[in-house]
């Protein structure tokens, strides 16, 4: 069972699983970071990324308008959740974000559940990725690889306009303090409802990618909102290169423990959450005094 | 008053007693089955113990299904392996297991507060379902479960009680909630249950009154674990099986959003919560014919509930009853004209511990730095304060002094140097075992329980003196503590407020929000009282009632002060230090500080130097 083969197809798959991580992750950070709202909805936004690809892939058989078409649905959802529900929440205090969130990811896991029913669906791979690639030393499905790159090129767009534009500079001087932005007179409203957008995206966006390889139901998001929130405290609540990192090392770990024995590998990612807690309570890449 | 106040402090439990005797009579009416109350009564048991964590103490979990589970798969294992025949005795190992848990997972989870918390929590929580699901599935069934559950049987002699189905199972069930009703309204009439309410309002002022926060919070946490673990080993008596969704995200989701829907805080929520959530699963599903939507519906009237009525349904038929005109809070009490004759007692209670027999300075401070990153914000100074002295410290805005006060309380931790108190050294140790040794502040920006009442800020600083750092009494009453209400009364005396005792802190004027925030650090009876710009933001009227209150407490204790007010410090202080850019600039009598030509050139920007 642990032969070498196997073992660096496990680090390719926790790569893959990783960037995907990394990405919704990077999604919950920057809407916490900015808005300092906690999105339990975010796991509900990543399943409904999905099911919106999959109804226009449903409409137009094109894999690639889906990825569009279900990131645009996925923009507009969030933005007007924001604008009608979180909007009247960021004076309240985080207990009560966190419920109202919690809400509205049960809201949507029903609608969901309402339109389409609880059996699973799936987009297939365009036909280009389907199948295997040899990538010499391994023969890896050439889908996983896309995914992989996708997903890194998703996050680097998100670093490009975070660290890039002057949006992004907006939204981290907006993290390091909202107050004093909006006093610049930035229109911050503005500006939280475009990151709660992009936020929700992220998430959907990687459901979209994500719904070739593994099935969709409406309870897809449940499990992801609970490595998401483990990558952002191993990372660092926040920090968008901490989601980053949190989500590759949390991928890693899912994939090596599991070829050892799948029962193990929630277990494992815990036992390292701990550590990092008990080492560095603000996470790896997280600042001090943050939350 | 008193029995008044005992007719109030019993009514809702033996309104709890009555209404459970009539329950089987009164539900069928309503339409609620046998079975459907029964799962209410476990969900309103379960739910009491995260009330008190989260309605209580603010800690919002989303994990308390690892301890539900926990609890009642133990109680299952150990009855239907024949490990363990009696039923109760199973419940409540199962119950220490859950509690055991609760330990472990608390010390982990406390680490951090707010949204990490929460985060911690759900996320520990799929691990011990994950656990339960594969590795443990031999012990627990895995997906299965664990079948054959038996029923509680009582043989008192006399009479024999097999519980069985339906009613029968409500009267143990009954039964099992009203104990643990019982001990829930003790915990929150308790020392512990008042610190815990301090905590929810504002966690580091509890701490820097002198309780040890983050021990109460643990144990809280347990104590609600242990609650969740018992109703947990209930479910399984109740259905005869003992299901592996218990352990699910749904099961900690379902439990708070019952919670939010009854009502948090008032402990009667979750059951409320839980009896509106399995009728409308019954309702809706049933007689509706909506099927699966009826979670989508619950969902919608959760996010209605927590947008527009936060304090669920009884919160909101409490604010409805209790709606009154809020007494206007006057400018500033008429009755303060000259406040000093009027006090005339005791300054100063004598503290539990007194200070250990010390000759020399109050405080020493000795190559006090403190750097933020480049920054040097406080530089090798050297402070010392005799006792029974009044200090001023005075410096331009960014001197350094708030960090300075900050250092000598302990809230910040120097990068080097040492302090001594009572010559003791404190330098590292945390700012409650501090103010336990008799130092303590009040702050520049007022520090207070908001959601209390003037005499409940007051008792939680006095309870920090009179019970120590930690003290898990949690079934004692608040009004049996020796010397509390003496004590309260004499602080709400001195800083006079106590005509406004029983006010919510949220109606005070602000001149009254500033004497109860010195009256908060004079509560744990300091010997070492510092003072934050005790006079900022005043008026000129309340300068003056605030400097004669400032000359009652300090009979008996040494003052320093930190003051913007230069005419009230040099009229006021017997020594004053002066900080510039870090550094201890000078240090004298308010007449050698005035003659002091750095003094001046610091506040006239080089003017006179020239």
């Amino acid at each position: 069972m642990l032969s070498w083969p196997n073992f660096v197809s496990q680090v390719f798959n926790g790569l893959a699983l990783g960037a995907l991580l990394s990405l919704i992750s990077s999604g919950l950070t920057i809407i916490y970071g900015t808005l300092g709202v906690l999105n339990l909805a975010h796991g509900a936004m990543f399943m409904m990324g999905g099911y919106a690809g999959y109804v226009v892939f449903q409409a137009t058989g094109s894999f690639a308008l889906a990825v569009l078409g279900g990131s645009v649905v996925m923009v507009v959802i969030g933005v007007a959740i924001e604008r009608v529900i979180i909007r009247h929440f960021y004076n309240r205090p985080d207990e009560d974000q966190i419920l109202v969130t919690f809400g509205i990811g049960i809201v949507l896991v029903e609608l969901v559940r309402l339109g389409f029913g609880s059996a699973t669906v799936q987009i297939p791979a365009p036909d280009w990725a389907m199948g295997v690639t040899s990538l010499g030393f391994l023969i890896y499905p050439t889908y996983r690889i896309v995914v992989t790159g996708i997903a890194a090129v998703a996050l680097l767009a998100l670093y490009l306009v975070l660290y890039r534009t002057r949006l992004g500079m907006i939204v981290r001087a907006g993290i390091e303090d909202s107050g004093m932005v909006d006093m610049l007179g930035i229109n911050v409203n503005m500006v939280f409802m475009l990151v709660f957008g992009i936020g929700a995206m992220a998430a959907g966006f990687a459901g979209i990618i994500n719904a070739p390889v593994v099935a969709l139901t409406p309870d897809s998001g449940e499990t992801i909102l609970v490595e998401t929130f483990v990558v952002v405290v191993i990372g660092g609540v926040g920090s968008f290169p901490g989601a980053v990192l949190g989500g590759v090392i949390a991928g890693e770990i899912l994939s090596i423990t599991s070829m050892i024995d799948p029962s193990y590998s929630q277990v494992m990612l815990f036992a390292v959450m701990t550590l990092v807690l008990v080492l560095r309570p603000q996470g790896l890449l997280g600042q001090r005094g943050r939350a | 008053m008193s029995q008044a106040r005992g007719l109030a402090r019993w009514w809702p439990e033996a309104a709890t007693a009555v209404g459970l005797i009539l329950g089987p009579w009164v539900l069928p009416l309503l339409g609620f089955s046998p079975d459907t109350v029964n799962r209410i009564l476990v969900w309103g048991l379960f739910g009491l113990g995260f009330d008190l964590l989260f309605g209580y103490t603010g800690l919002l979990s989303f994990g308390q299904s690892a301890f539900f589970g926990t609890g009642g798969f133990m109680a299952a294992y150990l009855l239907t392996n024949n490990v363990i025949g009696n039923v109760v005795l199973a419940l409540c190992l199962g119950t220490i297991g859950a509690a055991v848990a609760g330990v472990l997972v608390g010390l982990i989870a406390l680490r951090r507060s707010g949204i990490y918390f929460a985060m911690i929590t759900v996320a520990i929580a799929q691990v011990f379902f994950f656990v339960e699901n594969s590795p443990l599935s031999a012990v627990t069934g895995g997906e299965n479960g664990i079948p054959g559950v038996p029923a509680p049987l009582f043989d008192l002699g006399f009479v024999r009680w097999q519980v069985g189905n339906g009613w029968s199972m409500y009267g143990f069930l009954a039964i099992c909630f009203f104990l643990a009703l019982l001990l829930a309204r003790r915990i929150v009439a308790s020392p512990v249950g008042a610190i815990l309410t301090a905590i929810r309002d504002n966690p580091a002022r509890v701490e820097a009154l002198g309780h040890a926060t983050w021990r109460y919070k643990l144990t809280i946490f347990v104590v609600a674990s242990a609650f969740a673990g018992f109703a947990g080993g209930l479910l399984g008596v109740l259905q005869g099986f003992m299901p592996p969704d218990a352990f699910t995200f749904d099961t900690s989701g379902q439990l708070v959003i019952q919670t939010v829907i009854g009502g948090a805080g008032t402990l009667f929520g979750p059951l409320f919560g839980a009896g509106v959530w399995l009728y409308l699963h019954d309702f809706l599903q049933g007689p509706m014919g909506l099927g699966s939507a009826w979670r989508l519906v619950l969902g919608l009237v959760f996010v209605l509930l927590v947008c527009f009525l936060r304090r669920g349904l009884i919160g909101g038929v409490r604010d409805l009853v209790r709606r009154r005109p809020a007494a206007e809070a006057p400018e500033s009490s008429p009755e303060l004209v000259d406040p000093s004759p009027a006090i005339v007692i005791a300054a100063v209670a004598p503290r539990r511990i007194a200070p250990p027999p010390h000759t020399g300075p109050v405080l020493q401070a000795f190559n006090l730095t403190r750097r933020y990153g480049g920054l040097i914000a406080n530089n090798d100074i050297n402070f010392s304060v005799n006792e029974g002295e009044i200090r001023g410290i005075i410096g331009p805005n960014g001197a350094g002094k708030s960090t300075f006060f900050k250092m000598l309380t302990c809230e910040v931790a120097p990068s080097s140097g040492r302090i001594l108190f009572h010559g003791q050294d404190i330098t590292g140790r945390g700012v409650a075992e501090v103010c336990q040794l008799g130092l303590t502040k009040s702050y520049q920006v007022n520090q207070l329980f908001t959601r209390l009442t003037v005499r409940d800020n007051i008792t939680i600083a006095a309870l920090a003196e009179r019970r120590g750092l930690y003290r898990p009494d949690m079934l004692r009453r608040l009004d049996s503590v020796p010397g509390l209400s003496a004590q309260v009364d004499r602080t709400l005396g001195q800083v006079q407020l106590d005509h406004r005792a029983d006010t919510p802190v949220s109606e005070l004027a602000y001149g009254e929000k500033r004497r109860l925030e010195i009256g908060l650090a004079l509560a744990s009876s300091p010997t070492l009282l510092l003072l934050d710009e005790p006079l900022a933001g005043m008026s000129p009227r309340e300068r003056t009632e605030t400097l004669a209150l400032l000359r009652d407490i300090r009979r008996g204790r040494t003052l320093v002060i930190v003051e913007h007010d230069m005419d009230a410090m040099f009229a006021f202080a017997e020594r004053i230090t002066v900080l510039n850019e870090g550094r201890l600039l000078a240090e004298g009598t308010p007449e050698e500080i005035q003659r002091n030509n750095f003094v001046q050139e610091a506040y006239l920007g080089g003017v006179h130097a020239a």
